[in-house]
């Protein structure tokens, strides 16, 4: 039945594109843009696509975001260039939607462009003191240990203090409160950037207070991760036991999520597990809930520095639907510390000429099919526009919720092509890749294709091979195009 | 890969991902298969359409005690089919 219907997909594509093929550029080339490109390789023969990407290293996050000491996470990275040796596929590294070509450009030179460039931004907590020095977003503090040539001047303190404060609780959370405790002798052997393992060497971070502001039926993080945080050798853990209480909307959440019921028997188990107390030098993880910060405090010696937070007490309130938020009580205490990690949620940049919901931080969209505006209102689609990951659904999720969401953007891309919905721009013949190439040409952009980026891997893995590591990164723009571009 | 090779397996059968979650369709094979670890059930976790009778397929070791197996592969996608098929062993 199913190939059936595959094949019937397939022959009608063949015959709207007769005589020239479908051209497709995608945006971004993580697993939104992979996945995409996979299955509109499959299932439209014939069809060219182009993945354009303004890093010269392909993957999005699965290089730049899954931890170092997740190696086995990053497997998929063999499936992807699979897809990118496809020879109807061809990726282009180091060219920018909207400095080095804009969006209406590559509407022009493809039939189909599919935007899944994801959520370079933060959540910002919007309190007084979020600016001063030591208060970092976990995205560029990921970003920094993980070699991201935009990371590489972070330079965070880790040497001013004992106590790291993060906010927010879920897996990106999780990982960054794991490679500040973590052995360094375990991350030595890992592909972290080596800037990095040389500052955590130095650091004197030796407790970690994880802050959330509801409780641990709501933690955001998923089991296996929590799991391996907990199983940290020689890690004090802390979990208030007046936290666990549990409340009979709490109940009602944990029958109807499989999710937060582990979670919380997770949390329930490490509560009451292990020492009361650390034993000497010992580091500590704490797990803090019902708290939300309410600003930051700046140090008295070190004018423009944070020296901690200043929290507030909070209980749950229902809104309707099984859902409980976070409600301030008055009460308040302080949590002194010498670093911030904010971790409350990426956020999509908008371009030029792209509708964009700024209140969710996605491209309006149904389906994957971008709406010409944010009014809610029926209104057109932008055709032959599309949208994938997490500018589409925002930044939830894991890399497999990507195929999914691939699968569906696909699917209304398929159905507008048997439709005829696109027939006014597939009916002419796009100058597709090769118009890309001259007009990046022409403004002397130094595109990075796969074959480069192949370069840049080699050199990597052989660097890494020096020092027992997988991969030794390479962590500048130089250095990177230098590598890609040596014959 | 074979037409019949529907089954994702995006992490190779490391406990990293779920994308390759089937249902087993018959209560009296589920039975006749190992507890998932707590390591398979972080992973069922977060699967699209988990049942009371789901497993990640990278999990299920093929045996003659399992001749006539069927599986579900969730209805995610429009061009899924269900169909009755034994994994081959790997």
């Amino acid at each position: 039945m199913a190939i059936f219907r595959a094949r019937r997909v397939l022959w009608r594509s063949f015959s709207t594109i007769s005589s020239h093929p479908l051209r497709v550029c995608i945006v971004g080339s993580g697993p939104a843009g992979f996945y995409t490109a996979e299955k509109i390789l499959k299932t439209h023969q014939g069809s060219q696509v182009d993945i354009i990407d303004r890093l010269p290293t392909p993957y999005g996050l699965v290089r730049s975001g899954v931890a170092p000491d997740h190696p086995e996470t990053k497997n998929v990275i063999n499936q992807f260039s699979r897809v990118a040796q496809n020879g109807r596929c061809s990726f282009f590294g180091n060219v920018a939607l909207g400095s080095s070509i804009s969006l209406v450009e590559l509407r022009e030179l493809y039939h189909v462009v599919v935007l899944a460039y994801g959520a370079e931004s933060d959540r910002v907590v919007g309190i007084p003191g979020e600016d001063l020095k030591g208060v970092h977003s976990a995205r560029e503090f990921v970003w920094w240990y993980n070699g991201h040539p935009d990371g590489r001047n972070l330079d965070p303190d880790l040497k001013n203090t004992d106590t790291a404060v993060i906010l927010g609780q879920g897996n990106v959370a999780l990982d960054v409160a794991r490679i500040l405790l973590r052995p360094t002798s375990e991350l030595a052997i890992t592909d972290i950037a080596s800037h990095a393992l040389t500052a955590l060497e130095q650091s004197s971070i030796r407790k970690v207070y994880l802050v959330g502001r509801r409780g641990p039926v709501q933690a955001a993080c998923t089991a296996k991760e929590l799991r391996e945080v907990l199983g940290i050798k020689d890690l004090y853990i802390h979990i208030k036991e007046t936290d666990l209480k549990i409340t009979p909307a709490d109940e009602e959440e944990m029958k109807n999520s499989r999710i937060h019921r582990r979670i919380y028997e997770l949390l329930s188990k490490a509560a009451t597990a292990g020492p009361s107390q650390p034993s000497s030098g010992q580091r500590e993880l704490h797990f803090v809930f019902f708290r939300q910060p309410d600003r930051f405090l700046e140090s008295y010696d070190k004018k423009g520095y944070v020296s901690g937070v200043h929290l507030e007490k909070t209980g749950l309130k229902g809104i309707g639907s099984g859902k409980q938020i976070a409600i301030g009580t008055g009460q308040f205490e302080n949590l002194s510390c010498g670093i911030v990690l904010k971790s409350i949620g990426y956020k999509s940049v908008p371009v030029d000429d792209l509708p964009f919901d700024n209140q969710k931080g996605v491209v309006p969209n149904v389906k994957g099919r971008v709406l010409s505006d944010n009014s809610g209102y029926p209104t057109s689609f932008e055709n032959g526009l599309y949208v994938c990951g997490w500018l589409k659904r925002g930044p939830t999720g894991i890399i497999a919720t990507n195929l999914y969401c691939a699968e569906e953007t696909v699917a209304s891309l398929s159905e507008d092509l048997e439709l005829g919905v696109l027939a006014s721009t597939t009916r002419l013949p796009k100058l597709g890749r090769d118009g890309l190439l001259q007009i990046l040409d022409n403004r002397n952009v130094r595109v990075v294709p796969f074959s480069a980026w192949e370069r840049i891997d080699k050199e990597e893995k052989r660097l890494g091979s020096l020092r027992n590591k997988p991969r030794e990164k390479l962590t500048s723009w130089e250095e990177l195009l230098k590598v890609a571009g040596s014959e | 890969m074979s037409v019949y090779t529907v089954v994702s397996g995006a992490c190779e059968g490391s406990l990293a991902c779920s994308t390759c979650h089937v249902i087993v369709m018959d209560m009296e094979y589920y039975n006749k298969l190992e507890d998932p670890t707590d390591e398979e059930n972080d992973m069922l976790d977060l699967a699209f359409g988990l049942t009371e009778t789901s497993r990640l397929g990278c999990q299920i070791v093929a045996s003659p005690e399992l001749d006539g197996i069927r599986l579900a592969i969730p209805a995610a996608t429009r061009n899924f089919a269900v169909d009755g098929y034994v994994p081959k062993p790997h």
